[in-house]
Formats: structure tokens, C-alpha cells, sequence
């Protein structure tokens, strides 16, 4: 099987690879996938006061498809709000990579990250909020 | 000399024809064109004298008596099918009981799930951690219905050479047919029919630097003399084995093969034991967390098949994309199911999904051997970096202790 260009230009030089700090009550961390599975992603964000994703971040143990997902990934919820990070469809993922149906659940994966991690900071702005920390 | 992209380093799949093999090849497509069945003019009995000999270099790689003991075929799958097919037929009032392993080729796996549907009962056998199976275990599967044993020679994915000396000292004492599927270990490491008493053998030109499209099925015709029912109706070539006219340039190519096997095999394999000591090594001196998949003690010269624990195989195969390898990921193959010879060694899933086989042949180099091993460390110390599992292990995390969602 050959990969598309677009999969080997995000496999070969990826964006946004790195980690972010779990403990920052500003970033959401979604951790998805099993190493028994053969993919596992982590991708993060880092959410600003307007609700908007300033910063994201991925690691990703893969094959190059599911490399070159998270980091389109990351480069599409840049500069989003949680709310239009939300609506990114696996689909579109499939699309613009050209994924062949044996990677599609790469497309799948990226997208269950996002709301992985957005629903993570979410939580922890909630229980901020009740224990009354929050601003 | 200079190093030339991109390098073939998956000789378990397929070999180079050697160029010796082409040139007495070459003139059975032209000039020496005929139909080795034809009875009445030069042109048949010249075709039919090259098959005769080369059938004559084949039996004796194998170590038959002679060339009326190899049915020649359109390779190992064939074979495959032939003899274990065959045999169930012919015997078949006799028994309806095989036994063969878990980690056999597919060609054999698949022929075995058929024949149940037809009634026959099958034992597949495990094998230890070092993929090799206990001939103890073959004993104790022999019931009075057991017709046929089939133990492959050496493993295509992880090189482990099985104990066939021994199964055949038992399924002879037993009167139990033994079939092996040699494919991958003839000429390589030690393989002889009278010694190991093994009484069908598949072989194939194609993975000893031969023609691809044709193969032989070793077939005992004395103490025993082993039936089979043809799968293939026809003419009644073959001794009314295998019908189909005979493909000579092939077979004339498949007997170089043989030839140079039987000269040089020793000397080769002597050669890439040095190439692989010199690939483990470089990778392994330099990078942490990699794992030898089966036995390191009875293993194919020319394989080596690791594990780089936390970096997923298909993954790595794209990066190391001027070197020809493969890998046991799921990614890699149709079922997305990582490799079930190695689960069968009780390797763990994220450890096969890890898993490259190198498979180093007669036309690698020492210089290969160190840009790929090269290229092997930093690609993985690169995808490490960029591997979650890699950085939770790095701050002492147990893997296991996750809960993971399986997806």
C-alpha cells in the first residue's frame, strides 16, 4: 500500500509533537487507544480564557497514517473554540489525508482525541469551579 | 563500491533470480522451446531430458533417491495443498486424524481448516516461547486415526528450525506419514529426507534466488510408498500427480537453483550469520527495550526478527522506507491481526504490533548491513520522541497498570 502525499509530508515532519503540562488546569489532555490495539494517541490543549485552543500538542505510537491524523489534528483545533473543535468529523480527516478504508480508525482515533481531551477540560473546569477556585 | 537504494533486506519473501540461474534459463524460451510430452521429434525429448536432469539437481538437495520422487508443481502453496489434500484422500479409510502446528504457513493452515469441513479432525500444536514445538507433544497427539504429521522446516516469520530429526524418528516408529513444508530452510540449514525421515516435503525456486511460479513436492516412493490423489486432472503428468504441461525454462532455472544451494549453501549460510551478528549487534548495542522474537539456537541464518518496544511497525517501515523489510504490525496485514506466530510464542500484541523481520540473503553486504541498522537507530530513537508509551515508560509508568480504551 502507498501512502499519500499528504500522509508522508505530516509523517515526515509532524506539527505540534511535544507535551504540555497535565497538571495545568488550562490544558485538556485526551489519552486514546491501546498499545495492544497497535495505535495509541495523546493530544492535548491548551484552552485560553475566550474558550479558544491556543496551543495543542500530540504523541502519537503508530503506523504514519495514524501519525499524520494527530497532527493535522492539532494543526485544525489551533486557533478553534471548544465548540468548533467539537464538530471536526473523522470524515473530513479521511478526506483531506486521503486515508484508504484500512486506516479510517486512524481518522476515528484523532477524532475520539479531540473530544477526548476537550471533554478532560472541561471536567476540570467544572470540579474548579466547585471547589471554588475558579475565577 | 557505492551503496545503492533502495536495499532488499526481505529475502523471506522473495529472492533475486541469481544471474547463473537466468542464463541456463534463457534458452528454453527460444530455441529449446519444446513440450517436454511430446514424444516424436528433438524438440520434446530435448525439453524433456533438461526436466529429467533438473529434477534429478532437485532430489538431490532434498536428499531423495531420484527424480521420479519429485512432482513438480507450481510452488510451495501447491504443494501444500497437494500433500496434505492428497494424502487425506487417498488414506483416508485409514484414519481422518492430522496433527501439524499453530505456526505453520497459511498454505497449510488454510488446507487444514478445508479438510475439517470435510470431516477430518486436526491437531494444531503450540510452541514453546522459542517458537519451537516438543516432539513430545507430537507423540502424545498420535491416535490410531492419525494419518499425516505436518511440521514445517524452519519458520518464515521468526527463522525457528524445528526438531524434524526427532518427529521423524517418531512418526516413522508410529507408521504416521510425515509432510514438511521446507520453503524456507532447504539448503539453508540442515534438511534431508532419509535422515529426518520425512516422507513429502514442499519446496519453491523462488526463495533460493530461483524463478518465481514453480516449486516441487518431494514425494517417498519407497519404505513407504506414499499415495496421493491428484488435484489436478489432466494429461496425467507427473505420474498422474499433477497435470499440466511442464513449464521447462522454470524447472531448468529451479535445478541451477538447486545446484548452487547444494554447492554453496554452507558457505552462505556461513556468511549471513555473519551479516546478521553484525546487524543485531549494531542495533542492539544502541538502543534500549528491543526484543529477539524466538530461538536465537535453531534459527535461519539470515533471519532476524525484533521487537522495538514502544515504536509500531508500520510506522517504522515508512520511516526506514529505502529498506525493504516486514513487520508482524496488524497494520501490515489484511485481517488487521498483528502476527499470530508470534502470539503463539505468547508474544504480547503491543510487542508484535512492534515486531520487524529482517531477512538477509545471499546479495547483501556488509555495508548495507551497517546503513540500515544505522538508519534503524535514529528512526526509532526519533519515533520514540514522539511515542507516548515511550515518554510514560521514560517516567516509570507501568504499561500494563493502564487502563486502556480498546478500540
Amino acid at each position: 500500500m502507498s501512502y499519500s502525499t499528504k500522509v508522508i509530508e505530516h509523517y515526515e515532519n509532524p506539527k505540534n509533537v511535544g507535551t504540555l503540562d497535565k497538571s495545568d488546569p488550562n490544558v485538556g489532555t485526551g489519552l486514546v487507544g491501546a498499545p495492544a490495539c497497535g495505535d495509541v494517541m495523546r493530544l492535548q490543549i491548551k484552552v485560553n480564557d475566550s474558550g479558544v485552543i491556543e496551543d495543542a500538542r500530540f504523541k502519537t505510537f503508530g503506523c504514519g497514517s495514524a501519525i499524520a491524523s494527530s497532527s493535522l489534528a492539532t494543526e485544525w483545533i489551533k486557533g478553534k473554540t471548544l465548540d468548533e473543535a467539537e464538530t471536526i468529523k473523522n470524515s473530513q480527516i479521511v478526506e483531506e489525508l486521503n486515508l484508504p478504508p484500512v486506516k479510517i480508525h486512524c481518522s476515528v482515533l484523532a477524532e475520539d482525541a479531540i473530544k477526548s481531551a476537550i471533554a478532560d477540560y472541561r471536567k476540570k473546569q467544572a470540579e474548579r469551579r466547585a471547589s471554588g477556585t475558579g475565577q | 563500491m557505492a551503496l545503492k537504494l533502495p536495499i532488499f533486506m526481505d529475502n523471506h519473501s522473495t529472492t533475486p533470480v541469481d544471474p547463473r540461474v537466468l542464463e541456463e534459463m534463457i534458452p528454453y524460451f527460444t530455441t529449446k522451446f519444446g513440450n517436454a510430452a511430446s514424444r516424436s521429434h528433438k524438440f520434446g525429448w530435448e525439453a524433456e531430458e533438461a526436466v529429467d536432469h533438473a529434477r534429478e539437481r532437485i532430489a538431490k538437495l532434498v536428499g531423495a533417491k531420484d527424480g521420479k520422487e519429485i512432482v513438480i508443481t507450481s510452488g510451495a502453496t501447491e504443494s501444500d495443498n497437494l500433500a496434505l489434500k492428497g494424502v487425506a484422500e487417498f488414506y483416508r479409510d485409514k484414519g481422518n486424524h492430522i496433527v501439524t502446528t499453530v505456526t505453520e504457513h497459511k498454505a497449510i493452515l488454510d488446507t487444514c481448516k478445508r479438510l475439517e469441513k470435510q470431516g477430518f479432525e486436526v491437531t494444531y500444536l503450540g510452541v514453546g516461547k522459542d517458537g519451537r514445538v516438543d516432539p513430545d507433544d507430537v507423540r502424545r497427539a498420535l491416535t490410531d486415526k492419525t494419518i499425516l504429521v505436518s511440521v514445517m522446516l524452519a519458520n518464515n516469520e521468526i527463522g525457528t528450525v524445528q526438531p524434524l530429526e526427532e518427529i521423524g524418528r517418531i512418526t516413522r516408529e508410529r507408521g504416521v506419514l510425515l509432510h514438511s513444508d521446507a520453503v524456507q530452510g532447504i539448503g539453508k540449514v540442515e534438511f534431508d529426507v532419509q535422515k529426518m525421515n520425512v516422507d513429502l516435503a514442499s519446496i519453491t525456486a523462488h526463495k533460493m534466488y530461483g524463478p518465481k511460479g514453480i516449486g516441487a513436492l518431494y514425494v517417498r516412493r519407497s519404505k513407504p510408498r506414499v499415495r496421493l490423489v491428484a488435484q489436478m486432472d489432466g494429461g496425467g503428468h507427473e505420474r498422474g500427480m499433477r497435470s499440466g504441461t511442464l513449464a521447462v525454462p522454470l524447472i531448468v532455472g529451479f535445478g541451477k537453483a538447486c545446484d548452487i544451494m547444494a554447492q554453496e549453501g554452507k558457505a552462505e549460510s556461513a556468511h549471513l550469520l555473519a551479516l546478521r551478528k553484525r546487524l543485531r549487534e549494531r542495533i542492539m548495542g544502541k538502543l534500549d527495550e528491543v526484543y529477539i522474537n524466538g530461538s536465537m539456537e535453531h534459527r535461519l541464518p539470515g533471519n532476524l526478527n525484533l521487537s522495538f518496544n514502544f515504536v509500531e511497525g508500520e510506522g517504522l517501515m515508512m520511516a526506514i522506507k529505502d529498506v525493504a523489510v516486514s513487520s508482524g504490525s496488524a497494520c501490515t496485514s489484511a485481517s488487521l491481526e498483528p502476527s499470530y506466530v508470534l502470539r503463539a510464542l505468547g508474544v504480547g500484541d503491543e510487542l508484535a504490533h512492534s515486531s520487524i523481520r529482517f531477512g538477509l540473503g545471499r546479495f547483501n553486504t556488509e555495508e548495507e548491513v551497517d546503513y540500515v541498522a544505522d538508519l534503524v537507530v535514529s528512526k526509532v530513537t526519533r519515533l520514540r520522541e514522539l511515542s507516548p508509551l515511550w515518554e510514560m515508560h521514560q517516567e516509570g509508568i507501568d504499561l500494563k497498570s493502564v487502563v486502556w480504551a480498546a478500540h
